[in-house]
């Protein structure tokens, strides 16, 4: 029967598998909804962990809006692992949702949020055990519709394959015009089968079919033309946007795992897309415009979600949180209301030029006072320009040593290594910066206790920004200025000591560098990669740098390319590429321009504050910049 | 000198409560640590007025009692709380039941009574149940009385330092075998000896003297914790706290 739980079958194998926890849901504000009472059914799958995929809150957004519809019901899956994949495999138990424990398979659309490409392994792992077809080409109308999703859908091409749809942009609109779509058709008894139903969710905006589309290449490789096959689908597709957040105030009732989960903290999404400029940011330039949501629209989502959450700890989210118009106001009046409920208050990261001490006082002012996070990202002013990140040495130092001075212990740095033009001297000031920050901490707090640590991540050039078209270094690059970063820092013991480095090698960089800038002709590589056991590639511990460069050798050599094609080849001004048919609203020149002006170390100001610089976003997404202050406030709630 | 946070110390803890709670169902997958967190913010939204740790990272007054391990029910798990506000215990209960997933329930919550020593020194023993499904009583019982017949019975055990030899037989005072739906019942007490026996070392014990190999993983639920007594019952760990406050009430109707 459709839709039956599986879990009688299931729960023998959770007595031999580690941490059987994540596999049996009924988590706090789960929802399992009758399945014959829904004419839409979809599978949410975050393609990791469970315990990295369930604070995800695109996933949890989409979960709430679509349940909130009463034709719909949404079931979350998470990769499993191998122990109990192998256990499944045994038994016949295939891929489930923890909520009802349904068979993935029974569902109408599997819908997959891709927040880094290191999960596409996953997603092949996932249809494998649900017993869906691996080949979009090869389902029928029996299978469920695999939906791509997240930031790595705006360039689905190496996973074209494998997904019947890509989602462009925000997902709380389309998710309903999608279910209405797979509804009328449903209940219109299926006609055309499953082609025509790909072919009327192609019609849906920022919806994109690969399969409606043809890629051909020149002799050199590069693509020569990317051509729809039907005239009823659009020629370029736009990314969806969703305006004035305060309407969308979800997550309502975040979901609370008993498992352990990567963010022990309930969420709150304070604004959506990025205007600052940072060359490198892939979610800057996909996101825009910035759309705030209000100050008393936030009060009512920490007010609701901490009551149905039960959280120590309130993060706020953003891309930048510290650049909110009313964030001052907004630390302040939240430190208020929960005077003395031990509940603190907390930002991702936070820039140095928007950083003060006040407002880190008002977030810890109920709770724990844990480390600051700043991100210079890049080590000199030098290359601090090219990426737009500029700020200088001066400012960094005066700002790290004001957070020591005033009682914080423990600092993290946040660094990249193989950014382009970047010399061996721009990583190795990084060092000369950790070195000043403790010096300078250690006279003005006092204390010899204080600690910095300085984390560093390879670069990975990404589509739809100005480096698009930059050569990423090679693994051997980034681990040699690494090495030579570690031995600077640890010249001088006294100071060194002081200082925690943490860094990963250059390798797992390169491989999200083929899939991130891939084509098409990528797609064999991944699923070699996974037939030959590959999953789970953002863990170290499973992640084979072999695996990968092997499948990749003999895979794309038919095609007269390799992974260096795609990955430490700089491209010219007018390569064709992969992603250049999905429209995240940029200029294409836009962005050549901005990556000329890298080149020269040139800097660009916000718009939030500064006058339009035509990225072109606004004009061809019809969207605008909404930001305040408001003028409004929070008043104090009412003592229960 | 270590740092002080600034600002006055937290309230002072002015009532314990001692707490019974069962972990049934899909949650006998919870671990100890799960469970903690589930509690703890369970606690929160019950808004019960918990004290804290003083210092820089303050934590709610919890003390968690000897747990149930991952995969095992349980009807019978302790925990003790501190508060800085005096509340009425049953509605202490009450609340944080309701704020507990449904598998989590709040059985019995007492008031802490000066003078009646410590919860953890009124456990011992734990009663297990432990179901064994496509096993029968006629396969189950000889392997029972294989094993209370042997004086010693080493398994090998799981631990963080890899795997290490212990005696199952020791800490198991009484052990018999009933029937069940489609299923052998193994009733038993064991104490809580170091290192711990629990059910799986019990049934590996059973493999070896009996050579009892169950088709399908075991249930196994403790349905009680408490002091093993000389006549082999065991004692309610809260019985001390409730004795002392019907003596508390009798001293009050006497004046």
């Amino acid at each position: 029967m459709t839709g039956e739980t599986l879990y009688p079958r299931l729960e023998p194998l959770l007595a031999q598998i580690q941490k059987p926890i994540q596999y049996v849901g009924g988590e706090l504000n789960a929802q399992v909804k009758p399945w014959d009472g829904a004419a839409v059914h979809w599978a949410l799958m975050y393609p990791d962990a469970y315990e990295v995929g369930l604070p995800n809150q695109g996933l949890m957004i989409l979960y709430e809006v679509l349940n909130e519809r009463p034709d719909a019901l949404a079931e979350r899956t998470y990769a499993v692992w191998p122990d109990l994949a192998a256990l499944m495999r045994e038994n016949g138990v295939p891929q489930f949702t923890v909520d009802g424990h349904r068979s993935v398979a029974d569902f109408d659309l599997l819908g997959v949020s891709f927040a880094t490409e290191l999960g596409y392994t996953n997603l092949l792992e996932a249809l494998d055990l649900a017993g869906v077809p691996l080949h979009a080409v090869d389902r029928d109308e029996s299978h469920p519709v695999v939906v791509a999703g997240g930031h790595a859908a705006f360039n689905p091409e190496p996973v074209s394959d494998f997904v019947d749809c890509a989602v462009l942009g925000d997902g709380e609109q389309v998710v309903g015009d999608i279910t209405d779509v797979v509804r009328a058709w449903k209940e219109q008894g299926r006609p055309g089968g499953r082609v025509e139903l790909l072919s009327r969710l192609a019609r849906v905006d920022g919806v994109y079919v690969p399969r409606f589309y043809a890629v051909s290449y020149g002799p050199d490789g590069t693509i020569a033309a990317v051509q729809r096959t039907r005239d009823d689908v659009p020629a370029r597709i736009g990314k969806r946007t969703v305006m004035d957040l305060d309407e969308w105030p979800y997550p309502k009732t975040p979901i609370v795992p008993l498992a352990e989960s990567v963010h022990e903290r309930m969420s709150v999404e304070i604004f959506r897309g990025c205007t600052r400029g940072c060359r490198f940011c892939q979610a800057g330039m996909i996101t825009r415009p910035v759309r705030e949501r209000t100050i008393t629209g936030i009060g009512s989502m920490v007010e609701q979600g901490l009551k149905a959450t039960g959280y120590e700890e309130v993060g706020l989210l953003s891309l930048s949180s510290a650049d909110h118009s009313e964030i001052g106001q907004l630390a302040k009046e939240l430190a208020d209301r929960y005077e003395g409920t031990n509940t603190s208050l907390s930002l991702p990261s936070t820039r140095v030029d928007a950083f003060n001490v006040t407002l880190a006082n008002e977030l810890s002012r109920n709770g724990r006072r844990s480390g600051l996070t700043f991100a210079p990202e890049g080590g000199s002013e030098r290359i601090r320009r090219v990426i737009n990140k500029t700020v200088s040495k001066e400012d960094l130092v005066r700002t790290v040593t004001t957070a020591y001075a005033n009682g914080w212990r423990q600092v993290k740095l946040y660094f990249m290594c193989g950014l382009p033009t970047e010399t061996d001297e721009d990583v190795l000031e990084i060092a000369d910066l950790a070195v000043e920050v403790i010096k300078a901490g250690r006279e003005a707090s006092g204390q010899k206790d204080i600690r910095c640590t300085v984390s560093i991540g390879g670069f990975v050039p990404k589509p739809h920004t100005p480096f698009q078209w930059a050569a990423q270094a090679s693994a051997e690059t980034i681990d040699h200025r690494l090495r030579l970063l570690r031995q600077k820092i640890n010249e001088d013991r006294r100071i060194g000591r002081s200082i925690g480095i943490r860094y990963h090698d250059g390798k797992p960089g390169v491989i999200e560098g083929l899939l991130s800038r891939g084509d098409r002709r990528v797609g064999r590589v991944i699923e070699r990669v996974w037939r030959e056991g590959g999953k789970f590639d953002g863990w170290s511990e499973h992640f084979s740098f072999d695996r990968w460069t092997t499948a990749a050798a003999e895979e794309l050599a038919p095609f007269g390319v390799d992974l260096d094609w795609f990955t430490t080849r700089e491209r010219t001004e007018h390569e064709v590429l992969p992603w250049d048919h999905l429209d995240s609203g940029l200029d294409k020149e836009f962005l050549w321009d901005d990556w000329q002006e890298a080149l020269n170390e040139e800097e660009v100001a916000d718009c939030r504050w500064t006058p339009c610089y035509d990225c072109g976003v606004c004009p061809t997404m019809g969207t605008e910049i909404q930001i305040g202050p408001t003028g409004r406030s929070l008043i104090p709630l009412t003592v229960v | 000198m270590a740092r002080q946070p600034e600002g006055p110390p937290p309230p002072p803890t002015v009532q314990k409560l001692r707490i019974r709670y069962a972990k049934r169902g899909r949650l006998r997958f919870a671990s100890h640590r799960d469970l903690a967190r589930t509690l703890e913010r369970a606690l929160r939204r019950a808004s019960v007025p918990m004290a804290f740790s003083a210092g820089f990272s303050p934590h709610p007054k919890i003390s968690y009692l000897g747990a149930a391990p991952t995969g095992a029910a349980s009807e019978a798990e302790y925990l003790e709380i501190g508060l800085s506000v005096r509340c009425d215990p049953e509605a202490v209960r009450a609340a944080l039941d309701a704020a507990l997933p449904e598998d989590v329930a709040v059985l019995d919550c007492v008031e802490a009574r000066e003078g009646t020593g410590s919860l953890a020194d009124r456990i011992d023993t734990s009663v297990w149940r432990v179901e064994l499904p496509g096993v029968t009583l006629a396969e189950l019982q000889p392997a029972v009385a294989a094993f209370l017949a042997a004086d010693e019975v080493t398994v090998a055990k799981r631990t963080k330092n890899g795997l290490k030899d212990i005696d199952a037989r020791e800490a198991v005072t009484s052990a018999s075998a009933a029937e069940g739906t489609g299923c052998a019942i193994l009733h038993m007490v064991v104490r809580q000896l170091t290192p711990a026996v629990r059910p799986d070392d019990v049934l590996a014990a059973l493999a070896a003297v009996a050579d009892l190999h169950p088709p399908l993983p075991a249930r196994a639920v403790r349905e009680a914790q408490g002091r093993l007594d000389d006549s082999g019952t065991v004692a309610d760990p809260l019985g001390p706290d409730r004795t002392a406050r019907i003596l508390h009430r009798e001293e009050h109707a006497a004046i």
